[in-house]
């Protein structure tokens, strides 16, 4: 986008100076705003560069402090070691059952909250009943609080519950999502009132159109959400360090921190393999839903 | 196919009433055109009788059944909406498709219903499209064709020319005039339109401000309107309407514009100095040297007509519909006689029509 926009704009004053356009200064703009532009894809991908490069050198080379900019000889041990092995920080859990882990409390926690929020936005948008908005309401504040003012009171929930080092003391906190369902309720109430009209008249109850109408027209917002709250439970911090006390249940997030905590004996090759392969879900999930996206936006109803 | 009975619909959204009191008697295979300004009422009646609104008093009865409390489902009735309402996600034939499929029928038979109805409407090639590569006039079709498959009691129109471009508009009334009278169903059309009204029904519904203002047949509506709401309402230009008063003992009509005029067809009831409307229809007005002068403000050639606009006299807006080139853009003024013959007299009080009597 920008590498279009800009050397237009930087064309003008040139264009109104001389009648003619003038070709020295737009490619002077086109130079300036690849520089730019490079400059920044720079700042961003170094850091991953170095992750990647680091994780295929053993481990004194990094102990020595080098900055590795080229690719070393040792990415299947290092990869292997975290895939299998972890660390002795994180009690040579595997990286593989924390990336399960991770994938299981990610996904249930994107497929929960988009199920939950379309149900109850169906809901509000599509019946009237006695306490509707007080509940649309009720659903709506709870936007306003972040996760840090009610952890405790959820941490004495679980742990009563006796959900503590489980999937489900990791997912079920999590599970329920105001911004989806707001976002479900925008877009119902774009539902034509003639769809349900015409659906009444056919004769398809409530559950049929939920299943018929409601769901299909939704599948791009669904696409789009489960991107981002996929990344969401993936990037879960602070919720699954308060309750896994073993390694049982331990996320990849969690583990990486863990991994890191003593500066002295870090193990720098086999955190950054694990950082890569910590990476790679997410990105597999934008990208594949990337394409349920631009298919969504150009079969685009209506 | 069935007969259709409302009576007594009322209706009010909160405190505010916008029905008071529809009867209507529809016959089997009759095509009932509810036509009216916006907010008369119109789409609340049609709205009435699928069941989508409840109405506050009164009953619907669908083939001699009461319908009242009934689900909208349960009516067996169908629904052309004005923006067509066709599910996006779903292929033509999945459109059509879908009330029937619901409502359980074997495969076998909804295949049959919808390739007839595909075949009648012409989008016999279009059932695997979806609504969005279909024109207006298309997703039209599949909208009628989606009623029609239902084979109900009561086809209900709610506007549905009104998205379609005036070329398509004139060809699509035709077609569905030609296949109502095919398949003969009982069918209620709400417009706005009074050309899809006269050309449309069997029989008018004229409704203004919540009451049925008139129901008759077009041509009765147009030559004998109940009221001056109606006079005015259908026909284009407007009819005319000229304050008057009783005179001669009730068999003339003394013009605000000037010259008493006796009724050509007798006397109406009331004292004289009665307060009437003269009512006049534009194409009714013919040139006359001798007659009153319109000072004209607009000539509109048409081609076969000309219209003209001007003020009488009295200072009362006025338009001539004249054959020809009677009158040309450059006329500043127009002698027109109002033949008795073409009154239409209304009570000034209460608009309605007062005949000879």
């Amino acid at each position: 986008m920008s590498t279009t926009e800009l050397p237009r704009i930087a064309a003008l004053p040139a264009a109104e100076e001389a009648a003619t356009p003038a070709p020295r200064p737009r490619r002077m703009g086109d130079v300036v705003t690849h520089g730019v532009l490079i400059l920044g894809v720079l700042l961003f991908a170094l850091p991953l560069w170095i992750v990647i490069m680091g994780s295929t050198h053993d481990a004194a080379s990094i102990g020595r402090g080098e900055v590795p900019l080229l690719p070393g000889a040792h990415a299947i041990e290092n990869y292997a070691g975290a895939w299998a092995g972890g660390t002795s920080a994180t009690i040579r859990v595997p990286v593989a059952v924390m990336m399960l882990n991770s994938v299981v409390m990610a996904t249930a926690i994107a497929v929960g909250k988009i199920a939950i929020s379309l149900i109850s936005a169906y809901a509000v948008v599509f019946f009237r009943f006695p306490g509707r908005m007080l509940a649309f309401w009720a659903i709506f504040i709870t936007l306003m609080l972040p996760v840090e003012v009610r952890i405790f009171p959820t941490f004495k929930v679980v742990s009563d519950l006796g959900m503590m080092d489980s999937y489900a003391g990791l997912i079920v906190p999590l599970i329920a999502s105001a911004t989806a369902t707001l976002l479900f309720r925008q877009f119902f109430m774009t539902i034509p009132d003639e769809f349900v009209e015409a659906a009444k008249i056919d004769g398809a109850g409530p559950m049929r159109f939920f299943w018929d109408v409601a769901l299909p027209l939704s599948r791009t917002n669904m696409a789009a959400l489960f991107v981002i709250l996929f990344v969401y439970g993936w990037n879960q911090y602070l919720w699954p360090l308060l309750v896994t006390t073993s390694g049982n249940v331990e996320t990849i997030v969690v583990g990486i921190v863990k991994m890191i905590g003593s500066e002295a004996n870090t193990e720098w090759n086999i955190v950054m393999a694990t950082t890569v392969l910590a990476l790679l879900p997410p990105v597999a999930v934008v990208l594949l839903m990337q394409r349920w996206f631009v298919k969504g936006l150009t079969d685009t109803e209506k | 196919m069935a007969t259709l009975e409302l009576s007594g619909i009322e209706k009010s959204f909160g405190q505010t009433p916008v029905l008071h009191g529809i009867d209507l008697r529809v016959a089997d295979g009759e095509m009932i055109v509810i036509v009216g300004a916006s907010g008369c009422g119109k789409s609340t009646l049609l709205r009435i009788v699928a069941g989508l609104e409840t109405a506050t008093a009164g009953t619907v009865r669908i083939g001699g059944r009461d319908v009242t409390a009934l689900e909208p489902a349960d009516r067996d009735v169908a629904m052309v909406f004005q923006n067509y309402a066709l599910y996006p996600h779903m292929s033509v034939f999945q459109n059509m498709a879908y009330g029937l499929k619901i409502r359980g029928l074997p495969t076998a038979e909804i295949r049959r219903r919808v390739g007839e109805a595909a075949e009648l409407l012409g989008i016999g090639a279009l059932l695997e499209r979806r609504p969005r590569q279909l024109s207006g006039g298309q997703r039209q079709r599949v909208a009628m064709g989606r009623a029609i498959v239902r084979e109900p009691k009561l086809f209900l129109f709610d506007e549905p020319l009104s998205n379609l471009d005036a070329k398509l508009r004139v060809q699509m009334r035709a077609e569905i005039r030609r296949l109502q009278k095919r398949l003969g169903v009982t069918s209620l059309f709400v417009t706005h339109d009074q050309v899809e009204a006269m050309t449309l029904g069997d029989r008018l519904v004229v409704m203004h401000q919540g009451h049925a203002a008139q129901v008759a047949t077009p041509m009765e509506v147009w030559a004998r309107p109940a009221d001056n709401y109606v006079a005015g309402f259908i026909g284009s230009p407007a009819m005319n309407f000229l304050e008057a008063a009783l005179a001669e003992g009730g068999a003339a009509a003394a013009l605000k514009a000037g010259p008493t005029i006796r009724f050509a067809d007798g006397p109406r009831p009331g004292a004289d100095g009665r307060r009437i409307i003269l009512g006049i229809r534009p194409e009714h007005v013919v040139p006359d040297p001798a007659g009153l002068v319109l000072d004209l403000d607009l000539v509109e050639p048409l081609g076969s007509e000309t219209v003209a606009h001007g003020t009488l006299p009295g200072g009362e807006a006025f338009a001539a519909k004249l054959p020809g080139a009677a009158v040309s853009p450059g006329d500043r003024a127009l002698a027109v006689a109002l033949p008795p013959a073409a009154w239409h007299v209304f009570d000034a009080a209460s608009g309605r029509r007062l005949d000879p009597g």
